[in-house]
């Protein structure tokens, strides 16, 4: 807008610098996200919660790889399927399915709960 | 009785906290107390509301539901959180040097009163909308409520207000003139949590998966689910494995608001030695 007014043109070499930056900056950006996103399809446990019991109460998942938790609430109350070390919190209500993503998951042993029944719960082993 | 009183106190001493902070936040700033109520109520009304309806949210977006609507809320929190210090740090001066004089400052005051009763909205609705799902839980087990699960509500209840009085005590002995650095301080590390908890939940829809990795591990160190873990997550939003996407958003909200601060208060200035 400036060059129009015709008395101060921004000079050729710090519009092409910007230019260079704008792109610049947008190529990393498409790097980057390309990069992280993912171009696998994730791993999929199932998990079934009934009578406060969580079936199986040991799961395994692959290291490294997006995963996704299905856990399905068969009994007549609302579970919270939570876990600190997953990173998941979700409120399932009876007779539903939810699914949970997890970010990609170093080897170990990964404990999970019923937050509304504490006594519930399992883990997800990564070997 | 005692896994409602541990359920019910979990989760109204997350809203605890946060009500303690904004009462000292507010404090001195003439009908606060009928926006804060006004703030509770609303919010207990909504999580009875959103329990209903747990059902139908989660079914929504493909079964995203539940997390947009926890990121959606957590979001606008923070917009809440964010507004309300930058207007403090513009006005924050002028409103205690008028604190007491029922005038224009008060007015103005209830702006950023509506914000922060909104925030109060929003923990409470948050929290209590899984008390109400639990506690319906447990009675319909039951097959109705008992007496032990309201007293263990009860209870609850209690230590969860008596978290609130204390936070609010215990920042109010605070001389004055820290306590706005301090307030303001605490606000934007609340509204920063905030932001790294929304992103946790778009994480877990899998709508956000770029930067989804952890990028340390201070478990051993002080665990997510230990008490002051929990204690730390509301309040400053301590993440003992955070995601490098959480990092930026928290990095991200912190710098916002001090630069937004910065902004308006220096725009402020000039103004007021004019005046």
């Amino acid at each position: 807008m400036l060059p129009e007014n015709g008395d101060k043109p921004v000079p050729v070499m710090t519009r092409n610098k910007h230019a260079m930056f704008v792109s610049m900056l947008l190529a990393s950006i498409v790097v980057l996200g390309g990069s992280v996103a993912r171009a696998e399809e994730p791993v999929t446990v199932s998990i079934t919660i009934k009578d406060h019991q969580f079936e199986p109460a040991e799961v395994h998942a692959p290291a490294g790889k997006p995963l996704s938790i299905a856990v399905k609430n068969l009994d007549a109350i609302a579970a919270e399927f939570e876990s600190d070390s997953l990173h998941v919190e979700k409120v399932i209500p009876p007779g539903r399915e939810a699914l949970l993503h997890v970010r990609p998951l170093e080897p170990g042993r990964y404990n999970f709960f019923d937050d509304f029944h504490r006594a519930t719960h399992g883990f997800l082993v990564v070997p | 009785m005692l896994p409602s009183l541990v359920i019910v106190f979990r989760e109204v001493f997350e809203a605890g906290l946060i009500i303690g902070i904004v009462l000292a936040v507010t404090t001195g700033v003439a009908g606060r107390m009928r926006w804060i109520v006004g703030g509770v109520s609303a919010g207990v009304l909504g999580a009875c509301i959103v329990a209903v309806f747990t059902s139908g949210l989660s079914q929504l977006f493909h079964g995203s539901g539940q997390e947009l609507f926890n990121a959606c809320i957590l979001g606008f929190a923070v917009l809440m959180l964010g507004w309300h210090n930058v207007w403090m740090a513009r006005h924050g001066r002028e409103l205690a040097a008028e604190m007491r004089a029922a005038g224009a400052a008060v007015v103005e005051g209830s702006k950023s009163l509506a914000a922060l009763a909104l925030v109060v909205t929003i923990a409470v609705l948050r929290e209590g909308s899984e008390v109400v799902l639990f506690l319906y839980g447990v009675a319909a087990a039951e097959g109705g409520a008992s007496f032990g699960m309201l007293i263990g509500g009860f209870i609850g209840l209690i230590l969860g207000a008596l978290v609130c009085t204390l936070t609010y005590l215990g920042l109010v002995t605070i001389p004055s003139r820290y306590l706005f650095g301090m307030t303001s301080t605490l606000i934007a590390l609340l509204a920063a949590g905030m932001a790294a908890q929304a992103i946790a939940f778009l994480e877990q829809a899998d709508i956000l998966t770029a930067l989804d990795k952890t990028v340390w591990d201070t478990s051993w160190l002080l665990s997510d689910s230990s008490f002051l873990g929990r204690a730390l997550h509301t309040l400053i939003g301590y993440v003992d494995q955070p995601t490098g996407m959480q990092l930026i958003a928290y990095a991200a909200t912190l710098g916002a608001i001090a630069v937004l601060m910065k902004l308006f208060s220096a725009t402020s200035e000039p103004r007021q030695q004019a005046a």
